[in-house]
């Protein structure tokens, strides 16, 4: 699997290097500064990017604007966006586009590694990943989706987590089949249509990021 | 404008004219009272105690007719110096501070023209109003008296009864011309009082001064005082972590070879730990800076916070571009203080925020439908706000009635910087 890695401090790109290497990815590039990163993007068309939101030359988000940029010229591109914080606001406009493989998640999940491959896979399948931390600033709020159910609501931080059916199942204790109801509950509850799992999944997150 | 308009304002300023005429009697009686004071100083130091009570009254006098001025349209500000901390209500100290400010002598300076510009304004703008009076109630008059004679206006005296009816319409025109040339009066009154009892630019800078050390005195403290909080922060926080990290990390490479289950849980106790550092120092960047607000700006940032906020919040900006990086901080704190207050306090079910830039002034606006009330001289947040404003100049307006809804309106005076390029460090 072809990997593009962004970051812009040697001893972290190195180390990503390193692990994703350790766990048989081909790193195909390495970049160090904003600019260099479309390019190399589009070039490369990787099976999945590893991208660090601040980078030189500005330090701002243009790690985050590369990808949405990137993602824009080819729908669907697998970005797994790290970052020492997590803002909702940049979950929202990374999940705008509405299409699959697309991670956000702290730097600090790196250090588990088991997870964070697993994590990197999914994107590059095309699934949806969000970190923890944003789902759980957005609990925090009372603004639910009304219209859900508190362990419908549940479901869905899971689902944002990019939690399978049968991993949210083995966490909430309930069977796969209660699960996939919820789910399905959630999507008609949402006004999803019917179309591709994946997608759909995707929207339900999505419509939780907006609540 | 209406007509009822200029005849309403036009007997309000009939009715100051009138209150003129007592106040510049007033004057007439502190110049005097005044002048005893000081003579008398060398006279057993009965000045010592008169002056500072004559000066009070004269002060009250002289604010007196400053806020009459702001009425007319004439804002005259008070130019006296603050009253240094040693000095009491009378005696040497109040005696020194009242003679060595030079508003004292300027009030003094003003009582005597002030007092003749107010009588002869004054009976002005009474005499017209009432010789219009006359005009139009003398032809009764004169039937019913019958006798002697009379005259009104440029008929003078009155032969027959119709002359007489033409002082009817002449009266009428003395009145109106009366009411619609006092508010003149009024505001010509204000003009010459602002010429002495307005602060001199001397006195305004000196102001200015000793709110600005005020205001950076404040400021260096709440930056010492915030220093010293993130200090302890690291200190009992990453920094003892990073430590416990190294320890377990060295006792699990001495174990990694005769017992490498042990090493394995210490290895992972290790990593949990980093991971815990890490949300500490995650924390306390976002109380330093938040890293949003370097990355989006204040617009970005605020619409990042209003998505966190519990209270559903929108966002209304115009504030596009970068503004400067301290002025930038000082809005984002202040918006977010504000909004937790809404949070926790108010009872709303909304919020809003609106963030406008004009001229050079960066405008905030922080509502909410909430049951008001809110107090600014309770709780520190709101304290907090002005200390933070008033660094950069800003100020911060509350408006709460009981019943809501509570607005904060902060004002700063801001430039757009251009947009950044290149920054001396940066973390990943």
């Amino acid at each position: 699997m072809h990997v593009v890695i962004a970051e812009d401090h040697a001893l972290l790109r190195d180390g990503l290097t390193r692990l994703l290497e350790a766990f048989k990815f081909e790193v195909v590039a390495t970049v160090d500064n904003g600019p260099a990163l479309l390019p190399a993007l589009l070039d490369h068309k990787p099976d999945v990017a590893v991208v660090d939101v601040r980078l030189p030359p500005t330090y701002t988000d243009e790690g985050l604007q590369a990808a949405i940029a990137a993602r824009t010229a080819v729908p669907g591109l697998p970005i797994l966006v790290l970052s020492q914080h997590v803002e909702p606001l940049y979950a929202r406009e990374l999940l705008g586009d509405r299409n699959g493989g697309v991670g956000y998640l702290l730097k600090d999940r790196v250090s588990d590694v088991a997870q964070f491959i697993d994590a990197v896979r999914q994107v590059a399948d095309g699934g949806t990943v969000m970190d923890p931390e944003v789902v759980a600033q957005l609990l925090e709020r009372s603004r639910p989706l009304d219209v859900l159910t508190a362990r419908e609501r549940e479901v869905l931080g899971e689902m944002a987590a990019g939690r399978s059916n049968a991993a949210i199942a083995a966490r909430l204790f309930v069977t796969e089949k209660a699960v996939s109801k919820h789910i399905n509950n959630i999507f008609t509850k949402l006004g999803l249509p019917p179309s591709d799992d994946d997608n759909r999944r995707v929207l339900a997150v999505l419509a939780y990021l907006n609540a | 404008m209406e007509s009822r308009d200029w005849i309403r304002d036009g007997l309000r300023a009939v009715a100051g004219g009138v209150l003129s005429i007592p106040l510049a009697i007033a004057n007439l009686a502190l110049l005097v009272l005044f002048l005893v004071a000081l003579v008398m100083t060398p006279v057993l130091g009965l000045g010592l105690v008169q002056l500072p009570l004559v000066t009070n009254l004269l002060r009250l006098r002289a604010d007196a007719t400053r806020r009459i001025a702001a009425w007319h349209g004439v804002p005259i500000e008070r130019p006296y110096r603050p009253r240094p901390a040693t000095a009491g209500p009378i005696g040497w100290g109040a005696y020194r501070w009242i003679v060595t400010d030079p508003a004292t002598w300027r009030d003094l300076a003003w009582l005597l023209p002030g007092a003749i510009v107010g009588l002869v304004l004054g009976i002005a703008s009474l005499a017209i109003p009432i010789y219009g009076v006359e005009g139009i109630t003398l032809l009764p008059l004169w039937i019913w008296l019958g006798t002697g004679s009379f005259g009104y206006g440029v008929i003078w005296p009155f032969e027959t009864v119709s002359q007489g009816m033409l002082s009817l319409p002449q009266g009428a025109l003395f009145l109106a011309i009366g009411l619609a040339v006092a508010p003149y009066l009024r505001r010509y009154d204000a003009l010459f009082a602002r010429l002495l009892l307005a602060p001199t630019s001397n006195a305004r800078l000196r102001a200015r001064v000793a709110h600005l050390s005020y205001s950076r005195a404040d400021t260096v403290d709440a930056q010492a005082a915030e220093l010293r909080r993130i200090e302890r922060d690291l200190h009992d926080g990453a920094q003892a972590r990073l430590v416990a990290l190294g320890m377990t990390i060295g006792l699990a490479e001495e174990l990694v070879g005769h017992d490498p289950e042990a090493a394995r849980r210490l290895l992972a106790e290790a990593r949990e730990n980093s991971t815990t550092a890490l949300v500490e120092l995650r924390h306390l960047v976002r109380g330093i800076h938040p890293p949003v607000l370097a990355e989006r700006g204040l617009d970005g940032a605020v619409r990042a916070l209003a998505l966190t906020m519990r209270l559903p919040t929108s966002v209304d900006s115009d504030v596009t571009g970068r503004l400067d990086t301290p002025v930038e901080s000082a809005a984002y704190f202040a918006v977010a203080e504000a909004l937790t207050n809404a949070t926790v306090h108010s009872g709303a079910n909304v919020a809003y925020v609106s963030m406008h830039r004009d001229d050079g002034t960066l405008r905030l606006e922080v509502g909410d439908d909430g049951h008001g009330g809110a107090d600014p001289g309770r709780g520190t947040g709101l304290a907090g706000i002005t200390r933070r404003l008033g660094a950069f100049d800003g100020t911060m307006t509350l408006s709460s009635p009981p019943g809501g809804p509570t607005i904060v309106t902060m004002e700063l005076p801001c430039t757009l910087s251009s947009p950044r390029t290149t920054l001396s460090s940066g973390t990943g």
